[in-house]
């Protein structure tokens, strides 16, 4: 298979490598070569965070190449904007998805695991592998309430 | 692909893990980005004694020290701290080892999160000691096991060089079990742990001998492969840049280097006379390009411009063409101080004296960014009591103040303390002791009173120290703007050397409570702005140009409230 592309990008604080660390341990559950990486220290503070995300049967480089994401996860505006240009022609933006979950979740705490759900939709991972991942991360931090926000977001709309 | 005892971890936690199971016994190190991973990880395992140390050189002294005592040690720390480390480096070299003993150096490209980008695969041939670089987190684990072996085998000290990327990047590792390794024999050898001169001779004879029986390894191991596929291109890279290549020219012929010094000069002519053309392609200096030239081996570099930053995929096929950088980083976010920081409070009275600052390397070093704008000079960790002596000598004490954190103080900053007591300077000197060495993550340090591996242990007192350096006043008050501005006048105008230390409000990351936010009048606002410019993100100007106050965010400081005088802005009581 080929290797899937994956760009979060956001500000510090709103969970972007959480939810980028969810996908990659999903993914390694599947069976999959993973490689995430991102930047931590005087870039964290309240600036400017991204974290790449590839997966497949053999990775190289652990950054993605620019014009090759397949899908971005953008958690701001500004940053969504700036970062756009590294999307693929066919490439899914799901900054529209994310506008909207926005307007509908009330506890902004579950947006990360509420855009996950959508992202969900289109990687083919296994539902048990979803699940250990969160487990993993949450721990029992408002397990059930995540599981239930991710469901929620993964089982409506339109399929791939 | 079997999961079971596979876990995502990153470059340095992957690396952390492959040390332990080579059976080390101790490692030593100072935090700082991107390498404070690696000691943190150590922390979580009784077998090893892991530990925060005063500083680099300190760090790397007790490591060797362990070395010598017989258990498998390790150092690490980020390209900067090496230099702090030097000393005792340069002559590590020459004395050697006892048990397996590996200097990790996690260098920065691109400059992340350092005042610099130095690259220490120089110091590899500088200090006449072997040098391993890891392409990724699982090369990070299989190349740390061998680091030991390389180590033993030829009695040296190994350098082994990470970058960010690596560091940093995550990837499935294996988790495998821990060596049993028996501590080997201290035995008196002056000739080999006496570096007098005499001896150093001696040892620099063998130092060079031991070159060339590591250059005999580098051209045998398998860290150092020939991978041929086209044979009208061919790549010589090492570290992430290889995984650059190979991502852009899958069907290029490459020859990997994982252990790049020595260099392995036969496998090098043998690739060279197997392709037609070479280009090198590694991150910031040209260490490897050179050596080709001066081997006489025609090859293509990246054009000088490229030594700036860190690569990315798309840059190899520019390199190939030897095309300038076009692309520099820009539009990001500026990193900025947390809501509830006490440091704020300090910046914010600063900039009110009009003093100029000089400051150090922590959180802090933001406040040089407007609007704060409060900080004037870094250089490096301890340099702002150094350079403060003698700034207050030449433009008057009245005029400069130092400004330090209670980790950076404690790393280097005290020796600076004593020299300008001894050296009769006066003036002020601001700790900002805000509990912990927060730029890094919130690591204990001798003035917390904890280990790394968070027990308790002696606190070291701040008050007394300063004192017994010399300082003739010593002051510890709380993080309010207007207190801290009356003591920086107080204390500036008298012919006194004084240390002010700014306590008891901790760093947001160790103390999560909060306060009440300050309730927000919207009538009585005059849109004069003062509040905003404390830089604090949880007080905005939205586009139409009103104050928007971000309760969720706000630790209830109240530094906006000490800058509003209209009352628009209320404490919350």
């Amino acid at each position: 298979m080929k290797t899937v592309n994956i760009l979060f990008c956001g500000t510090g604080g709103q969970g972007i490598l959480t939810a980028a660390e969810i996908v990659g341990l999903a993914a390694m559950y599947d069976g999959y070569h993973v490689k995430k990486s991102e930047v931590h220290g005087m870039a964290q503070r309240g600036g400017s965070v991204e974290s790449h995300l590839r997966f497949g049967k053999e990775v190289f480089s652990p950054i993605i190449t620019n014009g090759e994401v397949d899908f971005m996860l953008s958690f701001d505006k500004g940053e969504h904007d700036r970062m756009i240009h590294l999307l693929k022609k066919d490439g899914k933006d799901l900054f529209q998805d994310f506008a909207e979950a926005d307007k509908k979740i009330t506890d902004k705490k579950f947006l990360n695991t509420y855009m996950l759900g959508i992202l969900s939709k289109y990687l083919g991972l296994s539902k048990e592998s979803w699940q250990k991942a969160m487990q993993d991360v949450f721990k029992s931090k408002f397990i059930e309430k995540n599981f239930e926000v991710f469901n929620s977001a993964s089982s409506n709309g339109d399929e791939k | 692909m079997n999961t079971k005892n596979y876990k995502l971890l990153s470059g340095n936690e992957a690396l952390a893990q492959g040390a332990y199971e080579a059976g080390l016994k101790f490692a030593g190190s100072y935090p700082g980005t991107p390498a404070t991973e690696i000691l943190e990880y150590l922390t979580q395992f009784d077998e090893v004694d892991a530990q925060w140390a005063v500083n680099e050189k300190v760090a790397f002294e007790v490591a060797l020290g362990a070395s010598f005592a017989g258990v498998r040690s390790i150092y690490s720390s980020k390209h900067v701290g090496i230099n702090v480390a030097m000393d005792p480096l340069m002559t590590a070299a020459y004395s050697g080892i006892n048990a397996g003993f590996v200097i990790v150096t996690a260098d920065d490209p691109g400059l992340h999160s350092s005042q610099n980008e130095q690259d220490n695969r120089l110091i590899s041939k500088f200090a006449k000691i072997p040098l391993l670089e890891p392409s990724s987190p699982s090369e990070a684990k299989k190349f740390i096991k061998l680091a030991f072996e390389i180590s033993e085998q030829f009695d040296t000290p190994v350098l082994f060089r990470m970058t960010t990327r690596v560091a940093h990047t995550k990837e499935n590792i294996e988790i495998g079990q821990r060596q049993s390794i028996e501590n080997k024999v201290f035995e008196k050898n002056p000739q080999k742990y006496v570096m007098v001169p005499a001896n150093a001779y001696k040892k620099h004879i063998l130092l060079e001998e031991k070159l060339l029986k590591l250059q005999d390894y580098s051209e045998k191991s398998d860290t150092n492969i020939i991978e041929i596929k086209d044979k009208e291109l061919g790549f010589v890279a090492d570290s992430v840049s290889y995984l650059y290549v190979k991502e852009t020219y899958p069907g290029a012929s490459i020859l990997k280097l994982g252990m790049p010094f020595p260099f392995p000069d036969n496998k090098i002519k043998k690739f060279a006379a197997q392709v037609k053309k070479i280009v090198v392609v590694e991150e910031n200096e040209p260490f490897i390009e050179e050596h080709l030239l001066q081997m006489g081996i025609k090859c293509t570099g990246k054009h000088y411009t490229y030594r700036v930053g860190e690569l990315r995929p798309e840059n190899i096929r520019d390199i190939v063409e030897n095309k300038p950088k076009t692309q520099y980083p820009s539009g990001s976010r500026r990193p900025v101080l947390c809501a509830g920081c006490p440091h704020r409070a300090v910046f914010v009275a600063l900039r009110k004296t009009k003093v100029i600052v000089s400051g150090d390397i922590g959180c802090y070093t933001l406040g040089s960014l407007p609007p704060l704008a409060a900080l004037h000079t870094t250089i490096c960790m301890g340099a702002s009591v150094t350079i403060f002596d003698s700034l207050s000598k030449v433009l008057g004490s009245d005029k400069v103040v130092a400004v330090i954190g209670d980790s950076t103080f404690v790393h280097s900053g005290i020796t600076g303390l004593i020299n300008a007591a001894y050296n009769k300077a006066k003036g002020l000197i601001i700790i900002l002791d805000n509990g912990t060495t927060a730029m890094t993550g919130a690591q204990p340090n001798p003035s917390t009173g904890m280990t790394a591996k968070n027990e308790q242990t002696k606190k070291l007192d701040l008050e007394a120290l300063c004192k017994a350096c010399g300082a003739d006043n010593v002051e510890v008050i709380d993080s309010s703007c207007k207190s801290i501005e009356y003591k920086i006048k107080e204390y500036t105008i008298q012919d006194k050397l004084s240390v002010l230390i700014v306590r008891y409000a901790l760093c947001k990351m160790i103390d999560r409570t909060k306060k009440p936010a300050p309730l927000f009048h919207a009538e009585k606002c005059k849109k004069c702005y003062m509040c905003i410019s404390v830089d604090c993100p949880s007080i905005v100007k939205d586009e139409q140009g009103n104050i928007k106050l971000n309760s969720n965010l706000c630790a209830g400081c109240n530094v906006c409230v000490e800058m509003c005088k209209f009352g628009a802005l209320e404490k919350n009581k």
